[in-house]
């Protein structure tokens, strides 16, 4: 087999955005400065996307804002909700135009991996895990032939999932009523993702690609309240009660 | 404005043709306004089951087509004041129902009419899509039996997603369970679920208990609803069921195995 000489593959990775509301470069350069001498390191170098929302419809100054934010040692790597006029200029000046963000608290600031952590004495935010999203709530009953698949978060269904309707999840997954369909956690590989369920007729389990159909679970805690988890790569359910 | 009412299954024959007729007629003779649609385009039946396919001239889809007006099509019940047909289309198939088209015709019968009832044909295509989407509550309608309540959760969770109340965030539709071809005495002996098993698996609010019952062939086979035969219990039982429907609350009868009597067994029940 010859070596290839590089691996190209897509990767979530949590970046800080600057969500603008003035045009006045110079303001935000002033006030953005004091916001990173506050917590200088923690900004150092950090990957930053500008945030068009409240400028709609205007003209930014690109070239201006990369030089601003240059000098603040900050990278400028994209724009992100810019109309399509803001986006061929964002080109032109060398960024890259992103999608919405997944999620709308995904503004924390993060810093790059290498980087220290912030001094105790200043309060700045935590450093996250990489990209888990909030959890996901399903309020109705998951019913046959309908499939739900939290990505990169937990799943809570506050209803039952009927017989013939599939439950996924990056994360965990709670069922606070009858599990009668499918449930599949930890979809993308986390060895730590359980299942957890109220009353467990499920038709399979899985986690991490483990599973069990209901003929084996048959045997334990059938119709009870129970959590399933993976243990020394073997599937385990322990009773809830 | 009126409340349109789909009666859908997602299976096949356990009664939703019956009971449209059934529920159109009961709200008809309380004294509202009603019409039932056959949505069944190319296996036209209830005109059958309300006895009016020999007045049949414009259908659902001239209308929608604008062939005919809906004056010209809806066919007014000869037994029961305030009940119009709007029949089907036997020689068309599905495709004849635009989304556009039913929201129009079911638009201009809102102006006039108190309650629309939407017979859904069976499946989960098109056809029965076209039904439920506009509605604002749904008559599911289940037999005690695996595969029928299966697919009614089927359709439960596409009135949830893929209707226009769904669509627009509205208001969910209100859903409703109609237990139909129910024998006690079959539940009791272990055969056929029971209307806590059917209810535990679907959680949705009952509407009404339909037992098993000579009467419906009988009415079928006669062009009649079999709600306009009191002697019948189903007849009784879709009685009770539209009372519900009018938020009306009635005891559930024809839940228990009953011993015929010597003058049951001879007058029959």
């Amino acid at each position: 087999m010859s070596q290839s000489a590089l691996e190209l593959k897509g990767s979530a990775f949590t970046l800080s955005v600057l969500k603008l509301s003035s045009l006045d470069i110079d303001a935000v350069a002033s006030e953005l400065g004091q916001k990173i001498a506050q917590v200088p390191h923690f900004f150092d170098r950090a990957p930053v996307v500008v945030d068009l929302e409240l400028l709609q419809g205007e003209q930014i100054p690109f070239e201006q804002l990369k030089e601003t934010l240059e000098s603040l040692r900050l990278v400028a790597v994209g724009v992100t909700n810019a109309d399509e006029e803001q986006r061929s200029a964002a080109k032109l000046a060398g960024l890259a135009v992103l999608t919405k963000p997944v999620s709308s608290k995904a503004s924390k600031p993060k810093p790059a991996a290498q980087a220290a952590p912030p001094a105790t004495s200043q309060p700045a935010p935590m450093p996250q895990e990489p990209a888990r999203q909030e959890t996901m709530v399903i309020r109705q009953p998951v019913r046959s032939g309908q499939q739900i698949y939290a990505k990169d978060s937990d799943l809570i269904v506050l209803g039952q999932v009927s017989n013939g309707a599939e439950v996924i999840a990056d994360g965990n997954i709670h069922v606070y009523g009858t599990l009668r369909g499918r449930a599949i956690a930890g979809a993308k590989g986390d060895l730590d993702a359980r299942i957890f369920c109220q009353n467990l007729q499920a038709e399979l389990v899985s986690i991490c690609g483990h599973y069990w159909l209901s003929d084996a679970l048959q045997e334990t805690h059938w119709q009870q309240a129970a959590a399933i988890s993976l243990r020394d790569e073997k599937l385990t359910i322990d009773a809830l009660n | 404005m009126a409340r349109i009412i789909v009666v859908t299954s997602g299976k096949g024959g356990v009664g939703k043709t019956t009971t449209s007729a059934a529920i159109a007629t009961g709200l008809a003779i309380k004294g509202n306004k009603t019409v039932v649609i056959d949505f069944d385009v190319g296996l036209r039946n209830l005109d059958l089951i309300m006895g009016c396919e020999r007045r049949v001239v414009y259908d659902f889809v001239n209308v929608i087509n604008q062939e005919a007006n809906l004056n010209q099509s809806l066919i007014k019940d000869k037994r029961v004041d305030n009940l119009y047909i709007l029949p089907a289309s036997q020689t068309r198939d599905k495709d004849a129902l635009t989304k556009e088209g039913v929201g129009k015709v079911l638009e201009e019968l809102s102006e006039t009419f108190d309650y629309i009832i939407c017979d859904s044909p069976a499946g989960i295509e098109m056809g029965a899509q076209m039904a439920l989407y506009f509605a604002d509550e749904a008559v599911v309608v289940t037999n005690p039996e695996v595969s029928s309540v299966r697919d009614s959760d089927r359709i439960l969770g596409i009135l949830a997603s893929k209707s226009r109340r769904a669509e627009a965030g509205e208001e969910p539709v209100k859903e409703h369970l109609l237990l139909t071809r129910y024998a006690p005495s079959r539940v009791d002996r272990g055969d056929m679920l029971s209307v806590e098993d059917v209810q535990e698996i679907l959680a949705v609010p009952l509407l009404g208990v339909i037992p098993e019952s000579q009467a419906v062939l009988k009415a079928s086979n006669s062009g009649a609803p079999v709600i306009l035969d009191e002697q019948s219990d189903a007849g009784l039982a879709y009685q009770d069921a539209v009372e519900r429907l009018l938020g009306n609350e009635v005891d559930y009868r024809f839940l228990t195995a009953q011993k015929k009597g010597i003058f049951k067994r001879i007058f029959g029940g």
